[in-house]
């Protein structure tokens, strides 16, 4: 055993390797893409590591390799299960055969998603196990066993961490790292894994034959247990327990909820030698549906009764004022805090150089009253822009802008993705805009790179997931096989002739397809590249500003006058907006 | 490798770091440095960090908590130190300190893009240093110090050696996590822009 200062993440990585796991799939997403960063980065590795194009590619790979035999983990952010949903559901018909375990990241107070869905949800709904890791030594620990678990129930194991487990660090015991020898075998079963009606029904009812059995068996495995300590009871789950631990009375009982099926008949026993009941975890009342089920005349605190708040993300303080306000002893007492400075907001921003923004800077010129859906990425940072109308899910930008143009919307549609979105769940949707006869105007922000969960490659890049050289897809080809005639790509640092292609695609009637290639400035970075960088030239500047409402974050103003910092990347672009040419080429004095 | 339970800080009490800035400045390198050095002596530690779309220029925080067995997250009105890389960041986690709790600050700050592009008055350093109000601060030039230490991505570690002798970590756990988290060529660099903090600390 070693012990090490690890990410959450790296803990979850390593407890893969514990596992000797064979096959790791997965799409990038906040905040699960360190475990598949990790382990990519391994250069002794015996096992096959891939960013899938999206979660549904990753889930059914992941699926295959563990029919075959192989102990396989495929890795995303809670919202990516949904999209992996269908296969999910099935999933648990057919089983696993080799371990087979599925990340789902949550991201409670929804710190870089979308929205704060709760992935134990899927396992009830699924059938399958689920494991919810409490510490990062815990999901070190659980999702090395999560394997055997699997392998056990021959089920699918949801293992759900949290943003405060994926990156939140610890000092983090480790074990040996195992090599597998296993050798993948599909061993035909069509009873097993042709799921015609005839098959289903019967593989349901096994799954739900397994059930009582899991349940029991998870608290032999000591996933789920208590300490009765006094008439009073907490029952948590998750990291919300870490901060249960942290400051409740000495003579308080507690239950921790850290695997699903819970046995409801266990949790009984242990509500009924109790008087009163505060449940505590983040967002779903997934224990709270559990203990009201079978609380009697128990008094139970919680999200249904106005206790605990179903939405955001549990901490000490919050932990402690909501076991006060049930009536709960507490071992610490916090003031209240002074209220946070009155300043003026650092939102995260575009770099410098970023051709999103100069794309985007040029949309609105060319589309001045347009309706803007966009998608998930960097770009959804053009919200400062005002070139972000809506965002919603992966790939839905096209397909809101052909439903606007369906309803009849008589202004301009101009919708932008990601490469990578476009390859994840954007293809289809140009496919419908086309043969549908939409009349949008579709820019492809392709920087080559999936950028905005920690650079990522994708098919557009040119390199896999361990650095192996692969062919790039053409865009271009996607998009002319999906129907499109009007195909044009362009450098947004161009602007002259981005601006003509886009007033040339607000001429044209139907899907008019642009492709915004420039590579990303921080992979430009990464690589050295250097373009020197640009200077005001402070006797010329006219403090008109309109360098400085195009919101560079290296463009600032300085006694009215623009100035340019250190953070220039030398895009050019700034030369190319300024309208007295008061900006040129750094001159080293 | 040591093994566990040296700290002497007792059941969930722990000492807690605030460290801030501006996505990109060294804040989690900084807690990375502390997150080891806790390690090398064998207490227990927890951590907790800013990742994903929020680094990309925004404001980011790594709480850190020397000591702490059980969640990463410092409950606001308690941290024991707070280390600022952006002096604008500093009045902004004013509020997770404890009363008392020490503010070591790097003396620089960025004005954020958002103000120049919507025409709000820039602050200025006496009126940030004055919303920090009664609290205890020491103001370190880390671009100046890192400057003289020979590379300005040192910063960073300036300011954390003018922080260290109050952190309840021995100076030469601290010195064996630089050498294990900073490029191994930028080591001695990284080490004499620590010393250099720790004299900047000590002067007024």
């Amino acid at each position: 055993m070693v012990v090490h200062y690890l990410l959450g993440n790296e803990a979850i990585a390593h407890g893969c390797l514990e596992a000797a796991v064979d096959i790791v799939c997965g799409y990038p997403g906040t905040p699960s893409s360190e475990v598949i960063d990790t382990l990519r980065m391994d250069p002794d590795r015996a096992y096959k590591v891939e960013w899938s194009v999206n979660e549904k590619v990753a889930f059914e790979e992941a699926l295959a390799a563990s029919w075959c035999g192989l102990r396989a983990i495929c890795t995303m952010k809670h919202v990516g299960l949904n999209v992996a949903a269908d296969p999910l559901m099935v999933s648990a018909y057919t089983g696993a055969k080799g371990g087979f375990v599925i990340l789902s990241a949550d991201d409670p107070f929804a710190h870089s998603s979308q929205n704060e869905q709760d992935s134990r949800c899927y396992s009830l709904f699924a059938r399958i196990p689920c494991l919810d890791p409490s510490t990062l030594q815990e999901a070190h620990d659980m999702v090395r066993d999560a394997f055997a678990l699997s392998e056990e129930f021959s089920l699918p194991v949801l293992f759900r961490p949290t943003t405060r487990i994926c990156h939140s660090k610890s000092d983090v015991d480790m074990g040996d790292v195992k090599k597998s020898d296993r050798a993948a075998f599909f061993d035909k079963d069509s009873r097993q894994y042709v799921v015609i009606p005839a098959h289903t029904r019967i593989l349901h009812q096994k799954l739900n034959q397994k059930q009582p059995i899991i349940k029991k068996r998870l608290i032999e495995l000591g996933y789920n247990r208590y300490e009765i300590k006094g008439k009073a009871a907490v029952i948590c789950g998750g990291v919300g327990a870490s901060y249960v631990r942290e400051v409740i009375g000495p003579d308080v009982s507690l239950a921790v909820i850290g695997a699903y099926p819970v046995d409801e008949g266990w949790l009984a026993g242990f509500i009924q030698k109790h008087d009163k009941i505060l449940v505590v975890e983040e967002l779903s009342p997934v224990i709270e549906e559990i203990v009201r089920q079978v609380s009697g005349c128990v008094l139970v605190y919680g999200k249904k009764s106005g206790h605990v708040p179903y939405e955001g993300e549990l901490s000490p303080e919050r932990v402690a004022h909501y076991l006060t306000a049930a009536g709960i002893a507490t071992s610490v007492r916090y003031e209240e805090p002074q209220k946070p400075a009155a300043l003026p907001n650092r939102p995260p921003i575009l770099c410098a150089g970023c051709m999103h923004r100069t794309a985007m800077y040029a949309m609105k010129k060319v589309f001045r009253d347009g309706i803007f859906p966009s998608d998930i990425g960097c770009y959804t940072l053009g919200i400062q822009l005002g070139t972000v109308d809506t965002t919603i899910c992966m790939g839905a930008s096209i397909t809101i802008a052909s439903g606007m143009s369906l309803a009849g919307d008589a202004r301009d549609i101009v919708c932008t993705i990601g490469d990578s979105t476009f390859l994840h769940s954007g293809i289809q949707g140009l496919v419908n805009a086309v043969y549908n006869g939409a009349n949008i105007t579709v820019v492809i922000l392709d920087n080559r790179i999936t950028a905005m969960t920690g650079h990522q490659p994708n098919p557009t890049t040119g390199l896999t997931a361990c650095g192996v050289s692969s062919p790039p897809v053409s865009l271009e080809a996607i998009c002319r096989a999906c129907g499109a005639t009007f195909v044009e790509t362009v450098s947004p640092s161009d602007l002259t002739t981005f601006l003509n292609v886009l007033k040339k695609a607000k001429a044209t009637m139907g899907v008019k397809v642009v492709i915004a290639r420039q590579p990303c400035v921080i992979s430009e970075k990464r690589s050295k590249t250097n373009r020197g960088k640009y200077a005001v030239r402070q006797e010329s500047c006219i403090g008109c500003k309109a360098c400085i409402k195009f919101g560079c974050p290296a463009i600032e103003l300085r006694g009215g006058l623009a100035a340019i910092t250190d953070l220039c990347s030398g895009c050019g672009v700034c030369v190319q907006i300024c309208p007295v040419g008061a900006i040129g080429r750094e001159v080293k004095e | 490798m040591s093994g566990r339970g040296n700290w002497q800080g007792g059941e969930g009490m722990s000492f807690d770091v605030m460290i801030v800035g501006i996505g990109g400045q060294g804040t989690i390198l900084t807690s990375n440095i502390l997150g080891k050095a806790c390690v090398i002596e064998g207490i227990p530690v927890r951590g907790a960090e800013t990742h994903g779309m929020a680094q990309r220029g925004g404001s980011v925080e790594s709480q850190i908590r020397i000591g702490q067995q059980y969640g990463p997250l410092i409950p606001p009105g308690t941290a024991d130190l707070l280390l600022s890389f952006d002096l604008m960041e500093t009045v902004r986690a004013v509020h997770w300190l404890k009363e008392n709790g020490q503010i070591f600050t790097s003396q620089e700050f960025v004005v954020p893009t958002s103000v120049f592009m919507q025409d709000y008055p820039a602050p200025d350093e006496h009126m940030l240093l004055e919303m920090l109000d009664s609290r205890k601060y020491k103001m370190i030039d880390c671009h100046q110090i890192a400057e003289e230490a020979g590379n300005l991505l040192t910063q960073n570690i300036v300011l954390l050696g003018a922080a260290s002798p109050e952190i309840p970590l021995k100076r030469e756990s601290i010195e064996k996590a630089i050498r294990e988290t900073v490029p191994q060529k930028t080591v001695d660099i990284n080490l004499k822009a620590f010393d250099m903090g720790i004299e900047a600390g000590k002067s007024d």
